[in-house]
């Protein structure tokens, strides 16, 4: 028998609490070295990429690379000074170092994202500079009249240091006028905006269609027996497991003018034969197609959801005098909530960042921001921007991914 | 989900409007997934049924969409079909080398994604697991940031450490996108998990590695297969990644449906669409069973 104001010990003398300790310390880096490979993986090829894509997105060293005089020339001279002979000598040192190092393109297209057409100044005057003699203005001007335009000495200005903001406020629709302040771009260049705004009411669309064709099918799974519900389960399930690219095929193929769908209405006498419906290459071919692979992330969450509220709520809400629309609505749907807000968060966060549906189906007006970011990537190949837009769409995602963490918590994603 | 004897004819209806309602969604969840089956055997190039088809002409039916898949990209094929033209195949035709490419990246992603998502998921399953929250979320965000944004991280990182256009640079890109599924269903397969099991055989002298092998193992293994078919299916079914870090000598089977997608789209691509369709019914059919497995082993009845 212990004295009880006396420590207690372990057998072989330790105070308990220190031995608590230590194995709880023992046993929590234990679990932590179990994660740490993953972890470390996941850093090296997901998060440091993406970092960079971040980074790529405010710095862009093409331009202040090539052109080192100039550089030197916009630190010496605030904004707003005058065009002098010593600019334009930088200017011709520059061109005739590009020449050297064959940068005079890439320089070229760095200006050309702000003032389109003066990637061909680059590269004409750059071919000519070795015959450049003092004074410099007027051999450079009498190649290309287009040097004294004060925009393209303010692009140069603001693309002469590395790290930027511009692509921000390009992906923003918005641009810096002649006196160097932010302003939105005239109504017709507008594109990014209208984008972001097309995309989030196609996701909110989808979201919600989804929710109402999920409702019924989920409700159904979970008052079914369980042998049947396993069985129309599958029926959910295989769509879930196919190919996205299947999926979109069939998707093309039923919504053809030539295909099955508009083959079905001719026959059946609905439409004529020279009213064939466009359905697809347009938003609806969006719709339809995402809202159908899409749709699994729905039903399972709100099914199991479904599963577990006990139908005698509903028998004692119908015993009590509701009647059966007020039973659902005042009983069982407020009990479905869960299984609503975690299906419709993550197909909102699913479809924002959609990618090859809208490319394959999608066609002018189908295309969302992430085929935008593509055509940056791979067609107009202004990276910085694509980086941009892509930053804003993560930081929009990321915002959501918190709030489903905090509402629904990761632990609790099902996948079938 | 019968209906009682006191129903009013109002509730009748509705029910009946309900199931009807049910059966077509099902309908839409299915109907485009079999659709491309038949097809697929169409004997003219068109995406619909023809006249033959719909009266069930066997003249209507072919099989030129899968012998196209065949022959296609093959030095010679119209020589006779004896071993030097399957040996033809096996070299030289498109689908047969993109197939190849797709199962070997496919594998090795899946090898990483399963061991190291396993491990992870054993220690995110402990409750002492310190920022256990955050590293989930850290995790699983392959899952939900969207691939274009991934791909676009990748291009920048692998165009500066080498790894574009290489095998290794695609099966690393792969397994982190694989990764949340093996983690999701392995925990949630370590839910049931009975911890006093392990506790028993550490008591009874199994050292922690014996324990693992022949006590936990065994049980989370329907899981972790599971999982494994699922960061498989990932890998298998990526484009977006492959466009983007990958040249020709790794184009994948998806990559080059959507080659075929995006220039001519001619009813081959729905005899392997009818392929993949089936490969995805077994590994369904696995999964399904491998749950009830998972579920009686653990001694989990069915909900």
């Amino acid at each position: 028998m212990t004295d009880a104001t006396a420590q207690l010990t372990t057998a072989d003398g330790k105070p308990l609490k220190a031995a608590l300790a230590a194995s709880l310390a023992r046993s929590r880096r234990r679990a932590f070295l179990l994660v740490a490979p993953l972890f470390l993986f996941v850093l090296i090829t997901f998060v440091v990429p993406i970092g960079q894509m971040l980074m790529q997105s405010v710095y862009n060293d093409t331009f202040s690379t090539a052109a080192p005089a100039l550089g030197k020339w916009f630190d010496e001279h605030p904004p707003g000074s005058e065009i002098d002979e010593s600019a334009y000598a930088a200017l011709a040192s520059d061109l005739k170092l590009m020449k050297e190092q064959k940068t005079s393109g890439s320089a070229g297209t760095r200006i050309n994202y702000d003032i389109s057409g003066s990637r061909s100044m680059f590269t004409g005057t750059a071919r000519k500079a070795d015959k450049f003699e003092p004074p410099y203005k007027e051999a450079i001007l009498s190649v290309e009249k287009k040097w004294d335009n004060p925009n393209i000495w303010r692009a140069m200005r603001s693309a002469s240091s590395p790290l930027t903001i511009d692509f921000y406020l390009a992906a923003l629709d918005m641009t810096r006028d002649d006196a160097g302040n932010i302003v939105s771009v005239p109504e017709g260049q507008a594109v990014y905006k209208m984008l972001f705004g097309r995309t989030m009411m196609l996701s909110l669309a989808i979201t919600v269609i989804c929710m109402f064709v999920a409702f019924p099918i989920a409700h159904l799974l979970a008052t079914l027996p369980l042998a049947k519900s396993n069985l129309l389960m599958i029926l959910v399930l295989l769509p879930f497991w196919t190919s996205l690219l299947v999926r979109t095929t069939s998707w093309m193929v039923l919504l053809q003018s030539q295909g099955v769908l508009n083959d079905l209405l001719v026959w059946l006498g609905i439409i004529g034969d020279d009213g064939r419906i466009q359905m697809m290459y347009n938003r609806t071919g969006t719709l339809v197609a995402m809202t159908h692979i899409l749709l699994p992330f729905m039903v399972l969450p709100l099914y199991s959801v479904m599963r577990t509220i006990p139908p005698a709520y509903v028998r004692a809400a119908r015993s009590l005098g509701a009647n059966s629309f007020v039973a659902f609505y005042r009983v069982y749907l407020p009990q479905t909530l869960p299984g609503i807000g975690a299906g419709a968060l993550l197909v909102f966060i699913l479809a924002v960042g959609y990618y090859i549906t809208p490319a394959l189906v999608g066609g002018a007006d189908g295309q969302l921001i992430s085929n935008l970011i593509a055509f940056h990537m791979q067609k107009s190949l202004n990276w910085s921007l694509a980086a941009a837009l892509a930053a804003l769409l993560l930081a929009g995602i990321l915002a959501l991914y918190w709030l489903y963490d905090r509402i629904v918590g990761i632990d609790n994603m099902k996948l079938g | 989900m019968a209906l009682p004897a006191y129903a009013s004819p109002l509730e009748r209806i509705w029910h009946y409007t309900y199931l009807t309602l049910c059966v077509l969604i099902f309908l839409f969840l299915i109907a485009p997934i079999l659709i491309v089956i038949p097809l697929s055997f169409n004997a003219e190039p068109y995406f619909t049924f023809t006249e033959k088809m719909l009266t069930f002409d066997p003249e209507g039916y072919s099989l030129r969409w899968y012998d196209s898949l065949l022959t296609f990209g093959m030095l010679n094929p119209e020589a006779p079909r004896d071993g030097a033209w399957w040996l033809d195949f096996w070299q030289n035709a498109q689908w047969m080398q993109v197939t190849k490419h797709s199962i070997i990246i496919g594998f090795f992603s899946t090898l990483v994604a399963t061991v190291l998502g396993t491990l992870a998921a054993l220690g995110l399953s402990r409750p002492e697991m310190p920022f256990r929250r955050a590293v989930m979320a850290v995790l699983i965000s392959p899952m939900i940031v969207p691939i274009i944004i991934t791909a676009t991280g990748l291009f920048f990182f692998y165009s500066k450490t080498g790894l574009a256009n290489s095998y290794p640079g695609i099966i690393l890109a792969h397994a982190t996108l694989g990764i949340p599924f093996v983690i999701i269903t392995v925990t949630a397969t370590l839910v049931g998990f009975d911890s006093s099991l392990s506790r028993a055989a550490a008591s009874l002298g199994a050292n922690p590695r014996t324990t693992f092998f022949k006590v936990v193992m065994p049980l989370i293994l329907p899981g972790v297969i599971s999982g494994a078919l699922f960061a498989f299916v990932t890998s298998f079914d990526e484009v977006v990644v492959v466009l983007f870090v990958a040249d020709h000598s790794q184009q994948t089977i998806p990559r080059q449906m959507w080659n075929g997608i995006r220039e001519q789209i001619s009813p081959a691509i729905l005899a392997v669409a009818t392929i993949l369709v089936i490969i995805s019914i077994a590994l369904l059919t696995t999964v399904e069973l491998l749950r009830r497995r998972s579920e009686r082993l653990r001694g989990v009845s069915p909900r």
